[in-house]
């Protein structure tokens, strides 16, 4: 991390007066055990105290503690829901944590334009939630998306299971209010598709925090559709339910969501919730179709024949809305069923062309001798998002160890594949030494002008996604200990 | 690095128009610019070449040399393509596997030269107009996987990938899609394809006027018969639209939709119930003449070999109808696409005032304006493209961040950047 400025800590009582001018009193948390919540995001792994936790109220608030920091060189870090998965809320001991969760209100419904306008702090589903009477929904759908906010899901880019044929938050974002380091409050977008000018709105949306802080989010909302069908497949080998998928895609279906599970996976989710799959199949499918009545029904019937020329050993259709909510009730409960299985397990967030999914399982399958630890994999076939969970026990440092190093050779395998180190989780910290597999050092050199171009002294979040040192350290991944997470009631997949 | 460290081993560096066929003949040339702060224009086919300001550049980079296809792969849904490769080689190949750009992007040849040209796809990400089923499937930018580039260092940069889910890193694709080459030569482009669709029917309706046709295309959007083009058309162009099936004189409004045969006449069954129409109020354009419609849209025909003046205004729908009413004293003659919200709009008469003006009616309405045709003479003195002082200052750092010494399209979006 960043080198500690002691003269900042030791200067703490004259920041809180001089904060105290900008916000209320009671909106500055100093105390260790008022900023205790703070001290990690959904990466518990890592666990630091911030300086200050400061709760702003208005835009005009965060500009201004912005502009404080800037001009005091104080470091700052910007946190919503602190359910991020890579650590990109993690504080720094001389940071300020800039808690948005007083931002909290949906400001506008405006079904005209079909966009809802709120601010950060407003969970993903809350959004849905406002505009579902009138038959609108917003299409990301993290896993997390109870509890994770939209101003995270737009310094994420969050993506989620639909994201394939719906895209993930930077497609459907149309504006964001956002202040930069300086102070400067300004708008990019609006309620209007493509703005001039530089795509200002692409670049924040997934910076993760590094580039500006949103205070405001408009996001394109769309008509529910007026059907929705799943179907889950059961397959005798990976590489059959790997080609189905390459297949389906290629004949032009393009499904709302597919997912798929292996044996370890389907076969520990069935015994934590009884979900009813094929325990059986050496791997299962969970695909679904949304649409007209007659394109769902169609879209089904192709995808079934082509898993039946794949080998496939079971296909059972959705017959109603509560059947097929129970399909993926199953599947949103895998990550919790592997805490079942081992005390610890560490989740990855790798991308990997649809194609070369039998190759990496296989690879994964190989590290997992090498490495002497039980895995089991969860993947978002339709986008390529794989998402293995390795199973292991933390008091056991030797354990740990080949546990970090198992998950740093899967994703460079998944570099090496075509993918990237990332599809949804982000950087954060807990990527960012694996970042020169993916860029070299020129790529990287250009972002970091970026940055510095917007945040010339480097104060925004600062340590996160680039390396410092140049080093491809090896670090740890979403680890979960006895089964509880940070959140330990919201679905992980 | 890749880069060839020697000295310019590409043709006479003198020639005032390079037309390089590898990346490190582009590199070297960007390089050589950097090291003696040459400016230099940067362009292609040329179909869009008139679209921004005009700028001085000792050099031009025409990239028509560096075209082909480098990788496509179907059933991952991309295609990787040099940056000189032209959109018609492109479609050509992606027929092959019944695939299509999802964006269809405008094609300005019909207007500027008066015969079709979509140009290169280095062009179209570069300015990033998408054509009437952005609404539904996103623009051009929301496209692109990734990129390779030549940044105005001469460095070889690359951002994104091949997959559709990468959140390495800072999302490059997006600020170089629509930054007019600006920021960085683009020299490999990662583009996402999807399935075209087996049929395509439209829902013509006759004879509305403004206000009814904006309705019509707000509850069209707005239902689940999920519509993939809204146009309206009024009647001075109806000419244009004389086709076997489509023989009324008048205005009109026009939805697409998109899918198998059975769920197209089941959702414009629906659409027809939704909008209360009467049976002699509408029709429907089958598969073939559909298609016409439509392509009569991306290609601006209206407007062909028009010689007057050309505004792409885009508003939030609910403002276009107040937009048109107060534009209405200068005589525009104006088409909506995007179900509502892109006016593109045409002026006889134009000069910096009556510019001015319109821009600061879209402006109030929370929208923009692009001039896209404009007399030669006004065009040292107006601006293109819209932009307040704290974006200009951004756009400014950006600019830095990728070319420092401002030698990429100088002033081609605005001047000083």
């Amino acid at each position: 991390m960043p080198k500690v400025e002691k003269s900042i800590i030791s200067n703490r009582d004259k920041i809180v007066s001089d904060l105290a001018k900008i916000v209320k009193l009671e909106n500055i948390l100093s105390h260790q055990d008022e900023m205790r919540p703070y001290e990690t995001d959904a990466l518990a792994v890592y666990t630091q105290s911030p300086m200050l936790v400061v709760l702003p109220e208005t835009v005009k608030e965060v500009s201004e503690i912005l502009k404080y920091c800037n001009e005091n060189k104080i470091k700052v870090v910007p946190r919503g829901a602190g359910t991020g998965l890579s650590g990109g809320a993690l504080p720094l001991e001389d940071c300020i944590l800039l808690a948005m969760g007083k931002f909290n209100k949906i400001l506008e419904l405006d079904y005209k334009n079909r966009c809802v306008v709120t601010q950060p702090c407003v969970t993903n589903l809350a959004i849905t939630q406002a505009v579902q009477d009138k038959g609108f929904y917003y299409a990301p759908d993290p896993s997390s998306q109870i509890a994770c906010s939209i101003g995270g899901n737009v310094a994420e880019n969050s993506g989620g299971v639909h994201s394939l044929k719906y895209g993930a938050t930077t497609n459907n974002l149309l504006g964001i209010e956002i202040v930069l380091m300086d102070g400067t409050i300004t708008r990019f977008g609006g309620k209007v598709m493509d703005s001039e000018g530089y795509d200002f709105l692409g670049l924040m949306t997934g910076s993760e925090g590094l580039l500006g802080v949103v205070t405001e989010v408009t996001v394109k909302i769309l008509k529910t559709p007026e059907v929705i069908k799943a179907a889950l497949i059961g397959f005798p080998s990976i590489e059959d339910a790997g080609n189905c998928v390459a297949q389906i895609i290629a004949k032009g279906c393009i499904p709302a969501g597919m997912e798929i599970m292996d044996k370890a996976l389907l076969k520990a989710t069935n015994d934590f919730c009884k979900a009813g799959y094929p325990t059986d199949a050496e791997a299962m499918m969970i695909i679904e179709f949304d649409g007209s009545e007659f394109e769902v029904e169609s879209h089904i019937k192709t995808a079934e024949k082509i898993a039946q020329e794949n080998n496939s050993s079971s296909i059972k259709t959705s017959k109603s809305n509560e059947e097929r909510l129970k399909f993926w009730s199953g599947r949103k409960a895998a990550f919790p069923a592997c805490g079942d299985l081992a005390p610890d397990y560490l989740c990855m967030d790798g991308s990997i062309p649809r194609g070369k999914l039998a190759e990496v399982l296989k690879e994964i399958n190989n590290l997992s001798k090498k490495y002497k630890l039980p895995v089991a994999n969860a993947f978002h076939a339709g986008d390529g998002n794989l998402h293995p969970l390795i199973m292991f026990d933390a008091s056991d440092k030797d354990q740990l160890r080949r546990c970090e190093e198992f998950g740093a050779d899967i994703l460079k395998y998944c570099v090496k594949v075509g993918g990237a180190l990332t599809g949804e989780h982000g950087v954060g910290i807990e990527k960012r030494e694996l970042m020169c597999e993916a860029f070299n050092d020129t790529d990287i050199q250009q972002q970091l002008k970026i940055k510095v171009a917007l945040d010339p002294n480097s104060l925004l979040n600062p340590g996160k996604v680039y390396p410092i040192l140049r080093k491809c350290a090896e670090e740890g991944r979403v680890h979960v200990h006895g089964g509880k997470t940070k959140f330990p009631d919201i679905p992980r997949f | 690095m890749e880069e060839k460290q020697n000295s310019l081993t590409f043709q006479d560096f003198s020639q005032s128009v390079l037309k390089p066929e590898t990346r490190e003949d582009i590199s070297l040339i960007i390089q050589e610019c950097y090291k003696k702060n040459i400016p230099i224009e940067v362009n292609c086919l040329q179909s869009k070449k008139n679209i921004g300001r005009n700028f001085q550049a000792e050099k031009t980079l025409n990239l028509s040399n560096y075209r082909g296809i480098i990788e496509y792969k179907p059933e991952e849904l991309y295609i990787k393509v040099k940056a000189g490769t032209s959109i018609k080689e492109i479609k050509i190949e992606l027929d092959k596997h019944n695939q299509q750009l999802a964006f269809e992007p405008n094609d300005f040849g019909l207007l500027f030269k008066g015969n079709q040209d979509e140009g290169s796809i280095g062009g179209v990400v570069s300015c990033n107009f998408a054509g009437s089923r952005r609404f539904k499937v996103g623009s051009v930018r929301d496209h692109v996987l990734g990129f390779q580039g030549i940044n105005g260092r001469g460095e070889t940069i690359k951002s994104g990938g091949t997959v559709v889910k990468n959140v390495t890193g800072y999302d490059l694709s997006k600020i170089l899609s629509g930054s007019f080459g600006t920021l960085t030569v683009l020299t490999e482009i990662s583009i996402k394809v999807l399935p075209k669709p087996s049929s395509s029917k439209t829902l013509v309706i006759k004879n509305p006027h403004l206000m009814k046709a904006l309705g019509y295309l707000n509850i069209s959007l707005s239902s689940s018969s999920d519509p993939s083009g809204g146009v309206f058309y009024p009647e001075y162009f109806t000419n244009h639209f004389t086709f076997n099936d489509l023989t009324h004189e008048g205005p009109l409004t026009a939805i697409r939709i998109e899918g198998p045969k059975e769920s197209i006449d089941h959702r414009i069954k629906n659409l027809c119930k939704e909008l209360e129409l009467n049976i002699d109020e509408s029709l429907v354009l089958e598969n073939e003449q559909s298609k016409i419609l439509w392509e009569k849209t991306r290609t601006l025909e209206v407007f062909s070999k028009m010689k007057s003046n050309l505004l792409r205004i885009v508003v939030p729908p609910s403002e276009t109808f107040a937009v048109i009413k107060q534009i209405k004293s200068h005589e525009p003659k104006y088409f909506i696409d995007w179900g509502g919200s892109l006016i593109w709009l045409q002026l006889d008469k134009i000069n910096t005032k009556i510019l001015n003006d319109i821009r600061k009616i879209v402006n109030r309405a929370s929208g923009y304006l692009t001039a896209i045709k404009i007399e030669e003479d006004l065009k040292a003195s107006v601006d293109i493209f819209s932009v307040d002082p704290v974006k200009y200052k951004i756009s400014e750092k950006l600019k830095k961040s990728f070319d420092p010494k401002r030698i990429l399209n100088p002033g081609k979006m605005y001047s000083g950047i």
